[in-house]
């Protein structure tokens, strides 16, 4: 049950996206067509679980130990950006299709705050364990692909109406994702 | 190059939020109130100020292939300096910015300015774009945060003129999005006739 809410929470009520401002800069650069954003999101989904797990232990085993919880951006920064980079090496000799598909969208990822940002809610909440930790970063990521599909298929539509000419391209797209966070909205109270 | 192009380009030419679109996370969630957008606008600014400053100086030192990973170490040190000062002297605000302060780091201006600028400049020069491309990011969330506190509160820095309730929606997430895309839209248009 508690993880249940864990996972309702994280996707809908409190989308890391519509609602925590996490990771907007791919939800507005890659969001332009349906299949871009299905392999941003794969690859949103991979590199969140196994940073927020490695950020965990090293917050709880190295920084909290020896009191220097101080250098934990500095710290969790390195770590994404060396993890991205393994990632990247792994995936491509182990898997080199799932390479091909999430390839591109990797090295852009280092600059996600929505990586950096659920790593930094994993370890402030004090009552989160390994486990916790991990259904909250992977539900995080499941709602930042929900929230990715549903406004690329958006865009996909809004790219044949007839919008005014000072509203063409980026005006357009964040009244849109405006209205979407609304209809997000309506979850709260849901938890 | 023209110094005071240099410095004014931040503001509307090259603005980072209305016109270059980088740094959009903690320009959307801090920006409920005119002071909160302000304070987040100047912390960017000064670790801007610092991380270009730095790089400039030790551009020479730092082979190629480690340049991203030596940035980020830099700006992360900034970040952390940034941190550490406000949770000392401004609580109620790193109260407020909440985790926006350590994620300063992925914000994408900081890195887009380092890697494309400091790591080319002289040492004045990027001295002096930071501190227009910080003033211009500290311009532009404070007016977010100024229109989104006037439409979702009825007041401006705090100081309020419309008594009884205003507009929540704006002060909570879907506001962020709309003002900021109508902004957009205005400066588009404004933009056409100068």
């Amino acid at each position: 049950m508690e993880y249940l809410i864990i996972i309702i929470s994280a996707i809908f009520v409190s989308n890391i996206v519509l609602a925590q401002y996490l990771g907007i800069c791919p939800f507005l650069g890659v969001s332009g067509k349906v299949s871009t954003s299905v392999g941003m999101s794969g690859a949103v989904l991979f590199v969140m679980t196994i940073a927020t797990i490695v950020t965990w232990l090293v917050y709880q085993y190295v920084l909290l130990p020896f009191g220097i919880t101080f250098l934990q951006t500095i710290s969790f920064i390195l770590i994404i950006a060396s993890l991205v980079q393994m990632v990247e090496i792994i995936l491509k000799k182990v898997s080199p299709p799932l390479y091909q598909a999430l390839g591109i969208y990797l090295p852009l990822i280092t600059t996600n705050c929505a990586i950096m940002g659920v790593a930094l809610l994993t370890v402030a909440k004090p009552d989160f364990d390994l486990l916790k930790g991990v259904v909250f970063a992977v539900a995080s990521a499941l709602g930042f692909g929900l929230a990715m599909l549903l406004f690329a298929g958006i865009r996909e539509h809004l790219d044949l109406m007839d919008v005014p000419k000072g509203m063409r391209g980026v005006p357009i797209a964040l009244v849109t994702a405006g209205i979407l966070a609304l209809a997000f909205m309506g979850f709260t109270g849901l938890v | 190059m023209n110094q005071w192009k240099n410095f004014s380009k931040g503001f509307i030419k090259d603005n980072p939020v209305f016109v270059l679109l980088l740094g959009l996370c903690p320009t959307l969630a801090v920006t409920s109130s005119a002071i909160n957008g302000l304070g987040m606008g100047l912390a960017t600014m000064f670790v801007l100020v610092c991380s270009n400053m730095v790089i400039s100086l030790i551009k020479n030192l730092i082979p190629d292939k480690v340049r991203i990973p030596s940035f980020i170490v830099i700006i992360a040190s900034f970040v952390t300096i940034v941190e550490l000062i406000m949770e000392g002297f401004a609580p109620a605000l790193f109260e407020a910015l909440g985790i926006f302060i350590p994620l300063i780091v992925v914000n994408c201006i900081v890195l887009g300015r380092a890697e494309g600028f400091a790591s080319k400049q002289s040492f004045i020069s990027s001295l002096i774009d930071g501190l227009g491309m910080g003033l211009g990011f500290a311009f532009a969330l404070t007016l977010l945060g100024a229109v989104r506190e006037a439409l979702g509160n009825g007041s401006i820095f705090g100081y309020k003129f419309i008594e009884g309730d205003a507009i929540l929606v704006f002060i909570l997430s879907p506001g962020a999005f709309i003002v900021l895309g109508y902004l957009i839209a205005l400066l588009n248009r404004f933009k056409k006739t100068i």
